[in-house]
């Protein structure tokens, strides 16, 4: 069924009695073409972009859990293209250029606002960094400006900019950024893959990967045996897991990243902002709550939940930038697992197994990338190359000492 | 997450820097050449779900580098010793 207007009002007419589901929940099949580990964003991407662009036969997408039960659901929301690397800028600027046209593509909402995306500076070195990061922005035809104080309070009038221990300079806005509906991503694209005739199998763990002659053929999974042509993993958070199954090592620390939400607000904060003295970012849904986070917890993790030294220090962020939001009061707040990566970069690679290939890495930034992400996937599942955007985003630039450390803060897994 | 430390009692998270696998081991050899034994060390990881053992250094307290056991599924901190006395 195709959203419309017109089908909404036909649904309006005859009671909302005629809605189907938006994806066939299908059973597995013994034999795929190209199956795709993992349910979320960017599995389901992938899946669409293979059944839209490369005619590659069956594909599956197998999900342990239910389709947004993952990262694709436990983000903040925003995108944004605001990177410098050359290996990076030109990625993050496809996938926003999917965002732009997602709903059109899909026919399905996904509350794209583009909203703009302030960075806040607070020292001229920030400054000068900030206008490097706008001036590499525009040189890849991204746009940025960078903005004064006086722009910036005309812009954002209540910002704390009396703060004298981070005062604040000014801003980089990237006004083409903005946040999506996160959930609506998944749905939409599982909708959209699931018309095209991919099977989405939920609730089906992956237990193991069969090999022969080193070469993938299928997977082990709680309903059975999956044979496969070729294997797609795109299960960040859980990536070094399901690559062991493999027999593969990679350079990712599974770690936790909190995020928050208050009480519904009437509408205060119409852009995303972020602070340049700490790690805060917040905007704000449309169901009125801020959505905030910051930091990592700082340790090795798979529990879908943080501690609360990183709460206060987030909050604390969040304090020194717009003290109005001290009286809010939080609703709730959740924990996501971030395969964090060793120079905070991506790896869109194939693997040392054959016919098995890797989406993972993506530290904090998985969502914005999500399109691209599908893009580049599905163009390296089905042509064996990569796309030209994602070729930096190789398994083996760790050996090489071709990182993409976006931050230059060497081999850590604390980079986003 | 509380963590016992054997000089100062149970401390809070906050008190605590962490410093990753306690199990790995730098390479003997000094790193002149570029080796796999090196990317390993540096790069990769075993990030496997369950006990992991790792260091925390006590930055707000005592000092020491401890060597935590810890659920990472669950965040349960099963043992620390003192790294002195786990190398």
């Amino acid at each position: 069924m195709k959203y419309s207007a017109l089908t909404v009002l036909k649904q309006a007419l005859t009671g909302h009695k005629g809605w189907q589901p938006a994806w066939r929940d299908a059973t597995p099949a013994p034999n795929y073409d190209v199956v795709i580990i993992g349910g979320g964003g960017h599995g389901l991407a992938t899946a669409y972009y293979l059944a839209k662009n490369h005619n590659v036969g069956r594909i599956a997408v197998v999900e342990k859990g239910w389709l947004g039960n993952g990262n694709i659901g436990r983000n903040t929301t925003i995108v944004r293209s605001n990177y410098l690397l050359p290996g990076n800028l030109p990625f993050y600027e496809l996938s926003m250029k999917l965002w732009e046209g997602l709903e059109q593509d899909i026919n399905y909402n996904a509350m794209v606002s583009q909203r703009g995306v302030f960075n806040i500076f607070h020292s001229d070195v920030q400054r000068d960094a900030y206008a490097r990061r706008g001036n590499a922005m525009r040189l890849h035809g991204v746009d940025s400006e960078l903005l004064d104080l006086p722009t910036l309070k005309r812009k954002i009038p209540y910002l704390d900019y009396e703060n004298a221990r981070f005062p604040i300079q000014g801003a980089l806005l990237q006004k083409r950024g903005g946040t999506v509906r996160h959930d609506a991503v998944a749905w939409g694209y599982a909708r959209a893959a699931s018309r095209l005739g991919v099977d989405i199998i939920q609730n089906c763990e992956v237990t193991g990967i069969r090999q022969e002659n080193g070469k993938a053929i299928g997977i082990e999974t709680t309903r059975g045996y999956i044979g496969t042509k070729k294997l797609g993993l795109a299960v960040a958070g859980a990536s070094s897991l399901v690559a062991a199954m493999a027999g593969l090592r990679l350079p990712i620390e599974s770690h936790v990243l909190q995020a928050f939400v208050t009480e519904g607000l009437k509408p205060l904060i119409d852009n995303v902002i972020t602070f340049g003295a700490g790690h805060f970012y917040i905007s704000q849904s449309d169901k009125g709550g801020l959505v905030f986070g910051g930091d990592l917890d700082g340790y090795n993790s798979y529990a879908a939940r943080g501690n609360l030294p990183t709460i206060e220090d987030v909050c604390e962020g969040g304090m020194a930038l717009m003290p109005m939001i001290g009286r809010t009061r939080l609703l709730r707040h959740w924990g996501g697992i971030m395969d964090m990566t060793m120079d905070g970069s991506p790896i869109i690679d194939k693997t040392p197994v054959e016919n098995l290939y890797l989406n993972a890495g993506w530290c904090y930034g998985g969502f914005k990338a999500t399109p691209a992400s599908g893009y580049c996937f599905a163009h390296l599942l089905a042509r064996d190359e990569p796309h030209d955007v994602a070729a930096a985003y190789r398994l083996d630039r760790f050996a090489e000492g071709k990182l993409i450390d976006e931050k230059g803060v060497g081999a850590q897994p604390n980079l986003h | 997450m509380r963590i016992a430390c054997p000089h100062c009692g149970p401390r809070g998270l906050e008190e605590f820097a962490y410093h990753g696998d306690a199990t790995v081991r730098r390479p003997a050899d000094g790193g002149a050449a570029p080796t796999k034994e090196w990317t390993d060390y540096v790069y990769f990881r075993d990030n496997a779900n369950g006990p992991h053992q790792e260091l925390w250094y006590h930055s707000a307290g005592c000092h020491a580098w401890l060597v935590v056991t810890r659920n990472l599924a669950t965040h349960e901190i099963l043992q620390v010793k003192s790294a002195r006395d786990a190398a």
